[in-house]
């Protein structure tokens, strides 16, 4: 780092290149250690790569399929991402985009009803995926405010609104908001109305403009953090909750409208997947979201950019495992492992560090404070 | 142990030979070479970060040097750990006391040594601790050394001068017959520190020998039998305390000559700036720290509030910049009432405050230097057009400010962690000092700092106080207080228990009302 | 524990019995009711007190541990494994089989909390990363391990779910099991048994023996401790190590001693809600296990309404959906995080890397 002899170009790739490293290498470590135990349990693992890929990216079908799957990843790896600038641990975003989901579907197929008539789509739409965000950032907001004003802890608050949406939403699916339609039997809601679907990108892929918003969302979040005055207090309260007291700063406040962007963000993926891709909600389809979301947040690095790469990265995962198992019945799960895997290595960076013998010293994501007590 | 009453003796019962100590980027200790005779006094001089204290982790086990060797009588020791020291007769009392603030004295004591530390062996884990049996032992040690500790009191809720108490019982719970003291008068009063030598000399008359950290000048010539000085890692010879003097001691500390009292014309005082009435504020705990205090400032003076560590000149600091709620009271700057409003109000009505911790309070150790410079404008107009932060602005007020203040930094885009502590103040100096502003309040602005630094920042209140802002100054070290004050507040238990001109202060007043000694006339 | 601690729990407590007395008091005798929702109650708090000890081996140390979840989880699964396969491959007798089991439920926790350890402690990763990097790791390789052993073709055991070897016994503690009507309290199956002794223990072992204080000590102030020759990292590790073999036994509740088999993500946040009791019981045992108790008796209510459900009256017809009634356990932990019922104070050094 101190050698100034460097021509600049040269450096400026280098700063862009290094901190990709680590996480690059340790997807490789990741995908060959599940290799192995894909090896143990007597499948082949090349094979179940070759399906993996060919899944993900192996056609155009395959490409769409990962745009489709990426999409909620992108907006709950933000939510996260955006609450770890913030000093917070949003391990709601499950419950967050269950809200989410829930309210756009009810914007979706309850307006029209209670208004009598219909609705034209540049209102409806804008209105239910409004909605959904909105509902989201509400249901982040009070572990927010349980954290700005008590000190409890959000990382236990926000995985118990996790349970109790969960307990919600099951309420309401298999009563108030499930489809009457007699040949259904699933907890559901009834299909939105026309009006309030996001059409498809190209005729006969599912890939949908809601994978355009994501990417818009993404550079956005960028912006907000890097270059307005909230995202510098954003980030001074996750830095340094003191200094940014004596900055002037309302620590309570910031942490509260973390935490409210962070769930609409997630309530964004919620309502998104009701409006563009489902057209429905249906319960059960979110499970799991909230975990890979951080999974993805942090091989991102908290950065945004990096957040839509590892978004990708996981939709491709994701898309070719349903491939991999259908050609060579090695079960899904093990993508979990693989993720689980990778997010190990970046995490422990150090382990990739020894591994591979490299020197790369970076800045070290800390937010453990204890439990505030 | 034979009884020694001559203070000098010439068995070495502690030798450094050759000592190297490398941290990355710094070399703590260059071949540095000790001895302590036994039954003395051996104080060992320098400034922060001459790597005093490297040394002694080092003699104590907790570092492991890099090369050279540690004898005790004449033995070559092998450290792993404080284990082998203990085992050695080696104690140590802190700087930052190693007490755990929720066990009792009894606890602390035994922690390590539920049994004779002699026998290694005896490591079962399921022992049942025996208290009493250990408080038996505690009140023993206390009375045949004259330290007396109540060994059920929790350790937290303790003074300072009483914790130190323990902690030396703690070594000689421990057979120790090396003490080293790092830096221990840092948090007592002038009284407290007479006791503490005191209590020091009786332990070498019973045959201790003590080696004695500090940086301070008048009390090594006080109590010493003899004075090592180091510099920048090495040591740089020793002294005589009979045969030396306070500037022939700075000067080797420091490799220069060193101007131990501030040049400053007298003091032009006009108009009140601040006023404090009645003042109640209560602490962390929510005990009061703060117990009904009045003061003014005027503009173009110097008040210094000299006082031991805690008792209340935190919460007062903390009070008057917003960062902690006024129970009852009222303070007023330039007229304005500010009690109770958040910081940014106030400092927009023209304070600059100096914190006490500057890493936590006073910057963002991962922003750059640059950011940091804004860290409590970047909103203002000058910074920011509406939500968007014009950085080539932030960017241009970085290279002002560097250049004003002279910061070591590569570049205003290193990270804050990276400077050195000296370099970290000028920047928190720079920025509130480069603002429009009629009151400073500097809390401990030099503690930590090398001399050249400690000079600088000197200078520059100085500099304010002539230019007519209202400087506010707190520090624990008296010969701060007494070089930079025009008028001395002292504080104890949360009230100002008396207030003179400096001319009309002296260090052995100063030094009763901070221990709470009040005459009333 | 003080008081104001102790009479919210009573008081929860009693709120909760009595709405199941007056819902049912019509068919059973309020007694009978009392005594089998308190027999429920301690049987079910049983892997929250686990967990919750778990935790304050591993916090009272400083090592902040929110994988419990992960390594019951995983503990559940390879427990229930290991006594299948013992019963099944090995046709050893059921007992043993399960006895097995709980061994190797253990040893898993153990593992996963040595994972954990080495990530907090060694690599000195952020502990709460840690810990979710355990849970995933845990949810994905049981989800990936069951299918594979019992739902794919080619499997161990031949793609169907073997018959397992059944749950751990109920044992009849003579004399007191032996009182009419109350003695049903004091039928509890083994691990529920070890529990109430662990919490003793435990208690014993942190406040009156030198493993006790050291560790306290490691957990309060570290660089104390290391200047008077603890070693801070062994201390640490070992403490980790223990809390998940707890967490181990905790797990091996589920699937041998609760019911029989074993589905995805079956602890369903018991984890998170034991170190909820664990920070409400003021990181101490017996306030976490009366915590643990609060989270049981949730439990047992919502069970006993689902009994009870034809007996409740319209006008409170919202207690005859379970996944109302579920919410119970959730908001109260959220209460009592917000402090409102008495502050808690955390080992000082809880989870901070110890550094040199």
């Amino acid at each position: 780092m101190q050698s100034s002899n460097e021509p600049g170009f040269i450096k400026n790739l280098r700063q862009w290149l290094e901190p990709l490293i680590v996480p690059l290498l340790a997807i490789i470590t990741a995908v060959i250690l599940g290799g192995l135990i894909i090896k143990s349990v007597g499948g082949d693992p090349f094979a179940a790569y070759r399906g993996l890929v060919q899944g993900a990216f192996g056609s155009k079908k395959a490409l769409s399929e990962t745009a489709v799957w990426a999409t909620p990843y992108i907006f709950a790896g933000l939510a996260v991402a955006f609450a770890f600038k913030g000093g917070l641990f949003n391990i709601g975003a499950e419950g967050q985009l269950a809200f989410g989901a829930v309210a756009a579907a009810l914007i979706g197929y309850a307006l029209p009803k209670w208004l009598g008539h219909d609705i034209p789509a540049f209102i409806h739409i804008p209105l239910a995926v409004g909605l959904g965000m909105l509902a989201g950032g509400l249901w982040a907001a009070i572990p927010g405010a349980l954290k700005a004003y008590t000190g409890g802890h959000e990382v236990i608050n926000t995985i118990m609104m996790n349970y109790i949406a969960l307990n919600i939403t099951s309420f309401l699916l298999n009563g108030p908001m499930k489809d009457p339609n007699p040949l259904n039997v699933v907890a559901r809601t009834p299909a939105i109305a026309k009006s309030a679907r996001i059409a498809p990108i190209f005729d006969g892929l599912r890939v949908h403009w809601g994978f355009v918003l994501a990417l818009l969302v993404a550079l956005l979040i960028w912006w907000i953090l890097q270059k307005t005055t909230l995202g510098f207090e954003i980030r001074t309260v996750g830095s340094n909750p003191d200094a940014a007291k004596y900055a002037g700063i309302n620590v309570q406040r910031t942490i509260i409208i973390s935490m409210a962007i962070s769930g609409m963000l997630a309530g964004l993926a919620g309502a998104i997947e009701v409006t563009a891709l489902n057209y429905r909600h249906e319960l059960g389809f979110a499970v799991g979201y909230g975990f890979d979301a951080i999974a993805i947040a942090l091989l991102g690095k908290t950065n945004p950019f990096g957040v839509v790469l590892a978004a990708i990265l996981f939709g491709a995962m994701r898309n070719g495992g349903t491939r991999m198992q259908f050609l060579t019945q090695i079960p899904v799960d093990i993508i979990s492992v693989i993720q689980a895997l990778i997010l190990l290595f970046v995490a422990a960076d150090a382990i990739i560090r020894f591994i591979y013998r490299i020197r790369v010293r970076e800045e070290r994501v800390v937010l453990t404070r204890g439990w505030g007590g | 142990m034979a009884e020694n009453t001559s203070s000098s003796s010439n068995t070495i019962v502690l030798e450094a030979k050759g000592i190297t100590k490398k941290f990355p980027g710094v070399l703590a200790n260059d071949n540095v070479e000790f001895n302590l005779h036994h039954g003395e006094i051996h104080a060992l001089l320098g400034e922060n970060g001459a790597g005093k204290t490297t040394l002694m982790n080092v003699l104590y086990g907790l570092y492991k040097a890099d090369s050279g060797e540690v004898l005790v009588n004449g033995n070559v020791m092998v450290l792993n750990s404080p284990k082998d020291a203990i085992h050695h007769g080696i104690g140590m009392v802190h700087q930052h006391f190693m007490l755990i603030p929720v066990f009792t004295v009894t606890e602390n004591i035994m922690l390590g040594a539920e049994t004779d530390h002699r026998s290694h062996s005896n490591e079962a884990p399921l022992v049942k601790l025996d208290r009493k049996e250990v408080a038996q032992k505690v009140t023993d040690l206390s009375h045949q050394y004259g330290l007396d500790v109540d060994p059920e009191a929790i350790v937290g809720d303790l003074p300072v001068g009483v914790q130190q108490r323990v902690e030396i019982v703690k070594a000689l719970y421990r057979h120790a017959n090396i003490l080293i003291l790092d830096e221990p008068t840092a948090v007592l009063t002038p009284q407290e520190a007479e006791d503490l030598f005191r209590i020091m000399r009786e332990l070498t008359k019973k045959g201790v020998s003590i080696i004695f950290i500090t940086h301070k000048l008048k009390e090594v010539l006080a109590i010493a039998d003899r004075i090592t000085v180091m510099r920048a890692g090495r040591v740089v010879g020793t002294a005589n305390p009979k045969e030396s003097n306070e500037a022939q001691l700075a000067s080797m500390m420091v490799g220069r000559a060193v101007i131990l009292t501030v040049q400053k014309k007298p003091a032009q005082p006009t108009e009140e700036i601040l006023k404090v009435e009645d003042l109640h504020v209560r602490d962390i705990r929510g005990l009061e720290a703060v117990n009904g205090v009045s003061f003014h400032v005027r503009a173009g003076e110097i008040l210094g509030i000299a006082g031991v560590q805690g008792n209340g000149q935190t919460e007062l600091a903390e009070a008057l910049t917003g960062l902690r709620p006024i129970e009852s009271g009222r303070f007023t700057l330039s007229g304005n009432d500010l009690t109770g409003k958040p910081p940014r109000p106030i400092t927009a009505t023209g304070l600059a405050h100096i914190p006490e911790d500057r890493q936590r309070h006073g910057l963002v150790l991962s922003y750059t230097v640059a950011d940091n410079m804004v860290l409590c404008d970047y909103y203002q107009p000058r910074f920011s057009k509406g939500a968007v932060i014009q950085q080539n602005q932030v960017d241009a007020n970085a290279r002002k400010l560097i250049k004003a203040y002279d910061v070591r930094t590569p570049s205003p885009y290193v990270s804050a962690s990276k400077l050195t502590g000296g370099n970290q103040q000028k920047v928190i100096v720079a920025r509130e000092l480069s603002r429009t502003i009629r009151l400073l309040i500097a809390s401990q602005p030099t503690r930590g700092l090398d001399v050249g630094s400690i000079e600088y920042i000197h200078k520059e209140i100085v500099a304010m106080r002539d230019r007519g802002i209202a400087v506010l100054l707190i520090s624990a070290e008296l010969d701060e207080i007494l070089s930079l004050s025009d008028r001395i507040a002292v504080m104890y238990r949360g009230q100002i228990v008396e207030t003179v001109n400096r001319k009309d202060a002296t260090r052995e007043q100063l030094g009763l009302w901070m221990a709470g000694v009040h005459e009333t006339t | 524990m003080d008081w104001r601690r102790f009479a919210v729990i009573a008081l929860i407590i009693a709120i909760m019995f009595g709405t199941v007395v007056l819902v049912g008091f019509s068919q059973s005798s309020p007694l009978l009711i009392v005594t089998s929702m308190l027999a429920t109650t301690i049987a079910v708090a049983t892997p929250l007190t686990l967990g919750a000890l778990s935790g304050i081996y591993c916090e009272r140390s400083g090592v902040v541990n929110i994988g419990i979840e992960g390594m019951m989880l995983g503990a559940a699964f390879f427990g229930w494994l290991a006594s299948i396969y013992m019963n099944t491959v090995f046709h050893m007798p059921g007992m043993l089989s399960l006895f097995i089991g709980v061994l190797a439920a253990i040893l898993t926790g153990g593992l996963f909390a040595l994972l954990h350890a080495m990530l907090s402690i060694t690599f000195k990763v952020d502990q709460i990363i840690g810990g979710t990097v355990i849970n995933i790791l845990a949810v994905g390789i049981t989800g990936f391990l069951n299918r594979q052993m019992f739902f794919g073709k080619g499997s161990v055991f031949g793609g169907q779910v073997p018959h397992s070897p059944g749950i751990l016994p109920r044992i009849h503690i003579p004399f007191l099991a032996d009182i009419p009507t109350f003695g049903r309290i004091f039928e509890q199956q083994p691990i529920t048994i070890a529990a109430l002794i662990l919490v003793i223990v435990t208690h014993y072992v942190l406040f009156n023996t030198r493993w006790g204080l050291r560790t306290r000590a490691v957990g309060e102030h570290p660089r104390a401790a290391d200047t008077v020759g603890i070693n801070v990292i062994r201390m640490r590790y070992i403490n980790v190590i223990i809390g998940g073999f707890l967490a181990g036994l905790g797990g091996a509740y589920f699937t041998l001693e609760s019911i029989s088999s074993f589905e995805p993500l079956m602890t369903n946040g018991r984890g998170f809600i034991a170190l909820a009791a664990m920070i409400f019981g003021n990181w101490t045992p017996f306030g976490a296990w009366a915590a643990a108790l609060v989270f049981g008796a949730a439990q047992a209510l919502q069970i006993n309404l689902q009994f009870f459900r034809t007996l409740i009256p319209p006008q409170w017809s919202f207690l005859q959906n379970s996944y109302v009634v579920g919410l119970a356990p959730y908001i109260l932990t959220m209460l009592i995080l917000t402090g409102l019922i008495g502050k808690t104070i955390p080992p000082a050094a809880d989870g901070k890397p110890y550094e040199k």
